[in-house]
């Protein structure tokens, strides 16, 4: 009886936890921090139609992708929406040369390391990763960023890769009639990507 | 009850347990608030007047040659940071000017066609007006290479029928409808 009893709570553990790591709460899929201005990238870009790179400048340079200091939005702001309340952090940060803290939405854990550059200069699209970014009114994340999500594309890139010219886009789509995975083999010898035993190999990411 | 079946426990205990460490650990990112300086803040600005290693003098002159690949890379340059106001073409209508800011002159004015490459670099960098300064975001060779797609831009609007090369000229118009 006991020995029955004691199975169903491992069994019973064992199930809750699967939940648990599967849920939104613990990837993080969803999440939307309150930041300190309601900043709109539906705004921004999907309206406006600014590049990623006018803000996000250090994306094709470095492993970081740098969110914009005050100073951008006030290369816009100091002649748009100047006595907007909701802009009034981003004036004083500027005038008392106080950085804003925007907070992360994605964060991964630092025994992973990653690059920007490398994949954004290798065909990589922002959207595999963050999703319609022009659709959010607030800054949210939609991938689950955990090691499954990076490897089901390092195993297979082909189908997710773009030509250099659209990788800052969004919605963008291979035209019709175009098969994906044969225009996604001839992106990949012409970015040298590495083999896939050099992108899944554990080194790449944890060192 | 048979003892030993409470070791079945402990695993389940031991899913309890967290390593916060590893996924936090004891350095800066780049984001990170630390208590290291004044300021808090990890990622160190850049003191003024910093000189960058193997940087070159300021040219006076574009030091880029100009072809194919420069004005490819000097229009998508041209493209994400002053089409938002200067408009693709850069007659001064893009979106932003559009939403309500102050419409920049349009680069196709003589007084610009005339202006020299310097002038065009010292707006990049220190800005102009309302205008700020981009220095920050295009560093020297972007600067150059948008400076060339400028030139190339203000070329098109005033190019003549002699600056085409002769075989890529269209057919010339024989009054004749085609067959
Ligand atoms: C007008 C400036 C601007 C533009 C253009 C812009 N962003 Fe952002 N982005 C921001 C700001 C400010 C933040 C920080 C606030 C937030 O997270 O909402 C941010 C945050 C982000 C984040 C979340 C960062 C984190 O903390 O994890 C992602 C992802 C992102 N942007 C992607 C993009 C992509 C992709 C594009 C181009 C399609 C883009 N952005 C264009 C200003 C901009
Ligand atoms: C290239 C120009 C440009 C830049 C850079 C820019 N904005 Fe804006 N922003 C606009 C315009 C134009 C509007 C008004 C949109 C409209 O009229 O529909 C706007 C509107 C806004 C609004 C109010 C409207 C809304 O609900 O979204 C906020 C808040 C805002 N911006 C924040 C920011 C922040 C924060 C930054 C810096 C990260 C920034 N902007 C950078 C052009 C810009
Ligand atoms: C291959 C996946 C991937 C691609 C492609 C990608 N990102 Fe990211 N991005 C991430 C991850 C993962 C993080 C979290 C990084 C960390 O925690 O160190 C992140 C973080 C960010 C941040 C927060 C600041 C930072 O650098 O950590 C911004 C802003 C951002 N990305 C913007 C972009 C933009 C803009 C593009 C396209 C030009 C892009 N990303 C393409 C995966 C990606
Ligand atoms: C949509 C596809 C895709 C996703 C998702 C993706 N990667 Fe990659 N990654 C690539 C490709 C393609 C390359 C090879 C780039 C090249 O050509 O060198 C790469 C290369 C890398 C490299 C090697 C960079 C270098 O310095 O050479 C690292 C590290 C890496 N990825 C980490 C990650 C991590 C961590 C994640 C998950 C958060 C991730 N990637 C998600 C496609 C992806
Ligand atoms: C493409 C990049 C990539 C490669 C290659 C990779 N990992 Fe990971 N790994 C990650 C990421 C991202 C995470 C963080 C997941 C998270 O957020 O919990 C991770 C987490 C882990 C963890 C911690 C798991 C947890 O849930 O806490 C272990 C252990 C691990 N990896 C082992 C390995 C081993 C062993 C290999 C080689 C077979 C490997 N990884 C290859 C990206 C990678
Ligand atoms: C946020 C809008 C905006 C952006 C982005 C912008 N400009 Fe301007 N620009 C202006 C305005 C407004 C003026 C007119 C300034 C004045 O006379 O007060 C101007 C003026 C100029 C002039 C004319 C100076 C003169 O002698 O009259 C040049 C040249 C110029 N910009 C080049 C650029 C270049 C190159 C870029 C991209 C790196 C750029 N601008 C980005 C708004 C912008």
């Amino acid at each position: 009886m006991a020995l029955i009893l004691a199975f169903a709570l491992v069994v019973v553990m064992v199930a809750l936890g699967a939940y648990y790591f599967q849920s939104p709460y613990y990837s993080g899929v969803d999440r939307t921090p309150a930041q300190p201005v309601p900043f709109s990238h539906k705004h921004h870009v999907g309206e406006l139609g600014l590049d990623c790179r006018y803000c996000h400048t250090s994306v094709e340079q470095s492993s970081f992708a740098g969110v914009p200091e005050s100073e951008i939005c006030m290369t816009c702001h100091s002649q748009l929406w100047t006595n907007a309340d909701m802009l009034a952090p981003v004036r004083d940060s500027l005038r008392d040369d106080k950085p804003l803290r925007w907070r992360r939405v994605h964060d991964l854990p630092d025994y992973v390391r990653f690059d920007h550059s490398a994949h954004v200069n290798n065909g990589v699209p922002c959207e595999a990763c963050h999703g319609r970014v022009d659709r959010m009114p607030l800054t949210t994340q939609k991938k689950t960023l955990f090691m499954q999500f990076c490897l089901d594309c390092h195993r297979n890139p082909a189908p997710r890769l773009r030509p250099p010219d659209a990788v800052f886009e969004m919605g963008w789509e291979a035209r019709r009639g175009v098969d994906r995975q044969q225009l996604g083999e001839r992106l990949m010898a012409r970015y040298h990507t590495p083999s896939t035993e050099r992108l899944t190999d554990c080194s790449l990411c944890h060192q | 009850m048979k003892y030993w079946s409470w070791w079945l426990l402990v695993p389940a205990l031991l899913c309890g347990c967290e390593q916060p460490d590893m996924a936090d650990q004891p350095r800066l990112e780049t984001y990170e608030t630390g208590a290291a300086f004044n300021d808090g803040l990890a990622a160190r600005p850049v003191p003024e007047g910093t000189v960058a290693r193997d940087q070159r003098p300021a040219a006076t002159e574009n030091p880029l040659p100009i072809n194919a690949e420069t004005l490819a890379h000097g229009r998508e340059q041209f493209d994400v940071f002053c089409a938002p106001c200067h408009g693709r073409n850069g007659r001064g209508q893009g979106v932003i000017v559009q939403r309500g800011f102050p419409a920049p002159p349009s680069l196709h004015r003589p007084r610009l066609r005339r202006a020299g490459d310097r002038h065009f670099y010292q707006v990049i960098r220190d800005g102009h007006g309302a205008m700020y300064a981009y220095a920050s975001r295009v560093p020297e060779d972007q600067r150059w290479a948008i400076i060339a797609y400028i030139r190339s831009l203000q070329l098109s609007r005033n190019a003549r029928l002699e600056d085409v090369p002769r075989d890529h000229r269209p057919l010339p118009d024989t009054g004749e409808d085609p067959p």
